[in-house]
C-alpha cells in the first residue's frame, strides 16, 4: 500500500509541475473571461459609427427617422444623381433612398453603400421604414396605436413535471442543459486523462524503467498508482477551474462593471429584439424586459428544482467511473505497443463506444430519456458515464440508477482485471507488433 | 558459500531458445563476469535472476534458498538500456526510486547525498534527466542501482557510454562494493572491458553456457606455453624444443612469438637466447578471454 501510495504521489506530483498543466489550468478560465469581456466590449465601440445619409423624394419619412446613438441619419435634398456623388465624397456608410410612393404600396427603397450593408444595419433600417409606414395607415384608417398594444395577448406556458413527489416545475432546456454539460465534461475528461496513462505507460516502457521498478512493486500496483494519480491530477485541474473561472468572473464584474455572461434566456430575447429592430419604444422595451426577467425566473426555480445533490453525486461517481473504466484500457493498449504510433488499432475500439454515447446523446436520449435505447445505453458500462447523465437530471427510477452504478462498478473490475493481464505480459514485450490474438493469449499468460 | 546458484535453467519463446540448460555458480563477494556475443542469452538470464519473466525449466537458489519475490529487494538490477524519468530531477528520481524500494526518506536522503558526491554530480542534483549527457544520466542509474546496498549487483553493459575517467570511477566504486561484501554480475559483450575486474566468468554463447570458472583457472588452462621476446639482434632458433610461430625485423630490433614444445621451461628458452641476442622483452602471451571464447566456440562448432 506504501509502495502504490509512492507511485501516486509522483505521478501526480510531476504532472501537477509541468509547464503545460499550469498553463492549461489558468490559461481556460482567462479564456473565458475574455469571451465574456470582448463581445460586450465590442459592443460599446464598434456601433457608433453608422452614418445612413437620407434621400426622401416622398418626404413621409425624412423627419420620422430617429436618430439614436449608434445610427446617425444626414437628410440631404437633390436628385439621386447627386446624392450618390455626394455621399462618394464622404465617409458616410450608407445612402438610403426613398422614391416618390404610395403609402398603401411602399416599393423602391434603395441602400448604396461602398462595402456591403451588414444584415443588422439592414433589418434596422426596414424595421424603422415599416413602422413609419404602419403608423401612417394606422393614422389613415383612423386607428389608435395605443388601442391596439393594450389588445396584444402575450403568453407562456409553463411546464410542470406531475410524480409522486408532488408537482414540481420544469424547464426542458435547463433540464437537458445540465445533463448534456456534465456528459461533455465527463467525455472530455475520459479522453484527455486516458491518453496520459496511456502516454505514461508507453513512457515507462520504452525507457526501459519498468525493469528498474517492475523488480521493486507489481505490475498491478504500478498500473494503478498511475491510473489514480492522474485521476488526481484531472480532479485538481477540474476543482482550479470551477474556484479560478468563479474569481475571474466576479472580478471581471467588479472591474468593469459588465453584466455577467448573458444567460442563455437573455441571448434569445437579445437575438428576438435583434430581429424585431433594436428601436423600440420604451413601453414595448419594457415588456421585453419583464419577459426577459420572466424567463430568467423560470429558469432559476427550474435549476432549483433540479435535484443537485443526486445530479452532483452522479456526476462524481459516473466521471470517476468512467475514466477508471476507460483508464486502466488505455493503459493496457500502452503497454502492448512499443510507442505511440502504433496505438491506432487499440484505440480504435476503446474510443468507438465513447464516441457513439457522446452522439446519441444528444440524438436519441434527449428526445426520449426514458425510451428503451437510453435504458439499456445506460446500463451498459461503456457507454453509461455519458447516458446515464444525461438522463439523471430528468429523474430516473432509483432501480436503474442501482443497476447501472452496479454495472459500471462491475465493468471497471472487469477492464482493469483484463488490462492488468495484458499489462504485466506487454510492458516488458518489446520490439514486436502484437496482434489481437496475441492479445488475447496473454489474458491466460502465467509469468 | 554462492550467492547464486543456477540449475538447468531454460527458457523458451515462440519462435527460439533464449537460454538451453545453462547451470553454473556464483560465488559470494566475487566480481562474476557474464559473457557472450549479442543475443546470446544474457540478459533473458538475468530477467528471470530479477523475477522479471520466469524460467520455463530449471531452478535458481539465492544463498542456497530457492528464489522468491522477497529476494528482489537485496538485488540491485543496472539495466542496459537506462530506465530513468526523463522529466524528473536527479535527486526527486533518486528518492523515489530508493523508497520503492524500501528505504525510509531520510534514510535515502542521507545515502543520496554520500553518493552524489562521490560521483562529482552535485551541481546536476535540481536537474531535470533529459538536460543530463548520457555518461551523467548512468551515473544517476548506477546510484539508483545500488542505494539500497544490495547484497548481489548485476549490470548490464555497465561502461557503455562513459569516457575512460568515469569508467574508472565507476570501476572504482564496484570494488569498494566488493569490499564491503556484495557480490556483483557483469554482463557484457566486449569481454576485454571486465577482464581484468572479473574473479569468475560464465561464458554462453546461442543459449548455452560455454565455459565457466575463475579467470585465473580458465587462462591457466587455456595458457599455450607461447612467450613474446622483444630485442637486438639476429634470431635464429634451430631447436627443435622452441617452436616460432612469428618474427619481424625491423633495423636490428626483432620480436617474436615462441612455443615451448616437449615439457620446456621459460628459463630454457631465456638461457638459450642470452648466450645468442641482447633481450629488452620478454613476456608470457596469455590468451586473452575473448581468444578463448573464440577458440572455444570453434570447438563447439566443429564437434
Amino acid at each position: 500500500m506504501h509502495k502504490i501510495w509512492l507511485i501516486i504521489q509522483r505521478e501526480y506530483l510531476t504532472r501537477v509541475r509541468k509547464k503545460s498543466f499550469i498553463i492549461m489550468t489558468f490559461l481556460t478560465p482567462l479564456l473565458l473571461a475574455a469571451f465574456m469581456v470582448v463581445p460586450a466590449w465590442l459592443a460599446t465601440v464598434s456601433d457608433s459609427s453608422d452614418v445612413v445619409m437620407v434621400l426622401d423624394e416622398s418626404g413621409l419619412f425624412v423627419d420620422k427617422l430617429e436618430t439614436k446613438k449608434d445610427l446617425l441619419f444626414i437628410p440631404i435634398q437633390g436628385d439621386l444623381e447627386s446624392a450618390k456623388e455626394l455621399y462618394q465624397e464622404t465617409g458616410n456608410t450608407a445612402l438610403l433612398y426613398i422614391p416618390q410612393m404610395d403609402i398603401n404600396d411602399p416599393q423602391g427603397f434603395k441602400v448604396y453603400s461602398k462595402k456591403n450593408t451588414n444584415i443588422q444595419t439592414k433589418a434596422r433600417l426596414e424595421n424603422m421604414l415599416e413602422k413609419e409606414i404602419e403608423n401612417q395607415r394606422f393614422i389613415a384608417s383612423g386607428i389608435d396605436r395605443e388601442q391596439l398594444n393594450k389588445m396584444k395577448a402575450d403568453i407562456s406556458i409553463a411546464t410542470v413535471n406531475l410524480s409522486e413527489e408532488g408537482e414540481r416545475d420544469n424547464n426542458a432546456w435547463v433540464t437537458s442543459g445540465a445533463g448534456i454539460i456534465a456528459a461533455v465534461i465527463i467525455y472530455f475528461f475520459i479522453f484527455m486523462y486516458g491518453v496520459q496513462i496511456m502516454r505514461g505507460v508507453i513512457e515507462e516502457k520504452t525507457n526501459r524503467i519498468v525493469e528498474v521498478i517492475i523488480s521493486s512493486v507489481k505490475p498491478f500496483q504500478l498500473m494503478m498508482g498511475k491510473i489514480v494519480g492522474i485521476a488526481a491530477v484531472g480532479l485538481t485541474q477540474f476543482l482550479l477551474w470551477v474556484i479560478l473561472s468563479m474569481v475571474v468572473v466576479t472580478g471581471v464584474q467588479a472591474a468593469f462593471g459588465i453584466k455577467a455572461a448573458p444567460t442563455p434566456a437573455e441571448q434569445i430575447m437579445s437575438g428576438q429584439a435583434a430581429a424585431t429592430g433594436a428601436d423600440l419604444t420604451e413601453e414595448e422595451q419594457a415588456a421585453e424586459d419583464n419577459r426577459a426577467k420572466e424567463v430568467m425566473g423560470t429558469t432559476l426555480s427550474a435549476l432549483g428544482n433540479l435535484n443537485i445533490p443526486l445530479i452532483l453525486g452522479c456526476f462524481l461517481f459516473y466521471f470517476l467511473g468512467g475514466y477508471l473504466l476507460y483508464g486502466s484500457l488505455f493503459g493496457a493498449v500502452g503497454a502492448a505497443v512499443d510507442n505511440e504510433t502504433d496505438t491506432q488499432q487499440f484505440m480504435f475500439p476503446i474510443t468507438i463506444p465513447l464516441v457513439i454515447s457522446f452522439i446519441l446523446s444528444y440524438s436519441v436520449v434527449l428526445q426520449n430519456p426514458d425510451g428503451p435505447v437510453a435504458f439499456w445505453l445506460s446500463v451498459i458500462p461503456l457507454t453509461s458515464p455519458i447516458i446515464m447523465m444525461v438522463r439523471v437530471p430528468f429523474g430516473v427510477p432509483a432501480w436503474e440508477l442501482l443497476v447501472s452504478m452496479g454495472a459500471l462498478i462491475l465493468g471497471f473490475i472487469f477492464t482493469t482485471w483484463i488490462a492488468a493481464r495484458i499489462y504485466r505480459v506487454g510492458i516488458l514485450m518489446y520490439g514486436k507488433k502484437v496482434s489481437y490474438r496475441e492479445l488475447s493469449k496473454w489474458l491466460f499468460y502465467r509469468v | 558459500m554462492s550467492i547464486l546458484k543456477i540449475d538447468g535453467v531454460s527458457k523458451r519463446y515462440a519462435n527460439h531458445t533464449a537460454l538451453d540448460n545453462v547451470s553454473f555458480v556464483i560465488p559470494t563477494g566475487c566480481i562474476f563476469g557474464l559473457l557472450g556475443p549479442n543475443g546470446a542469452g544474457k540478459t533473458s538470464l538475468i530477467r528471470i535472476i530479477t523475477q522479471i519473466t520466469g524460467a520455463d525449466t530449471g531452478e535458481i537458489l539465492f544463498r542456497g534458498e530457492r528464489l522468491k519475490p522477497h529476494h528482489i529487494r537485496e538485488m540491485g538490477y543496472l539495466p542496459e538500456e537506462r530506465g530513468l524519468y526523463k522529466k524528473m530531477k536527479v535527486g526527486e528520481q533518486l528518492l523515489y526510486l530508493a523508497q520503492l524500494k524500501g528505504l525510509t526518506k531520510a534514510d535515502a536522503t542521507e545515502r543520496i547525498k554520500g553518493w552524489i558526491d562521490r560521483l562529482e554530480i552535485r551541481e546536476w542534483v535540481g536537474k531535470n534527466i533529459e538536460d543530463l549527457s548520457k555518461g551523467m544520466q548512468q551515473k544517476v542509474q548506477f546510484i539508483a542501482t545500488v542505494l539500497h546496498e544490495p547484497s548481489l549487483i548485476i549490470l548490464d553493459e555497465p561502461f557503455s557510454g562513459f569516457d575512460p575517467i568515469n569508467a574508472n570511477l565507476i570501476k572504482d566504486e564496484i570494488l569498494r562494493l566488493r569490499e564491503r561484501g556484495a557480490s556483483i554480475i557483469f554482463s557484457t559483450h566486449r569481454m576485454e572491458s571486465v577482464e581484468e575486474l572479473c574473479d569468475n566468468i560464465a561464458l554462453i554463447n546461442r543459449a548455452q553456457k560455454v565455459l565457466d570458472g575463475s579467470v585465473k583457472e580458465i587462462k591457466e588452462a587455456y595458457k599455450t606455453d607461447t612467450y613474446q621476446v622483444i630485442g637486438n639482434g639476429k634470431l635464429l632458433i634451430l631447436n627443435p624444443d622452441f617452436e616460432v610461430l612469428e618474427q619481424h625485423e625491423n633495423h636490428g630490433v626483432f620480436r617474436a612469438s615462441i612455443k615451448l614444445l616437449n615439457g620446456t621451461q621459460p628459463n630454457d628458452l631465456l638461457r638459450y637466447l642470452i648466450e645468442r641476442v641482447e633481450i629488452h622483452s620478454f613476456i608470457e602471451l596469455v590468451p586473452s578471454i575473448n581468444d578463448i571464447f573464440i577458440r572455444k566456440v570453434k570447438e563447439t562448432h566443429h564437434a
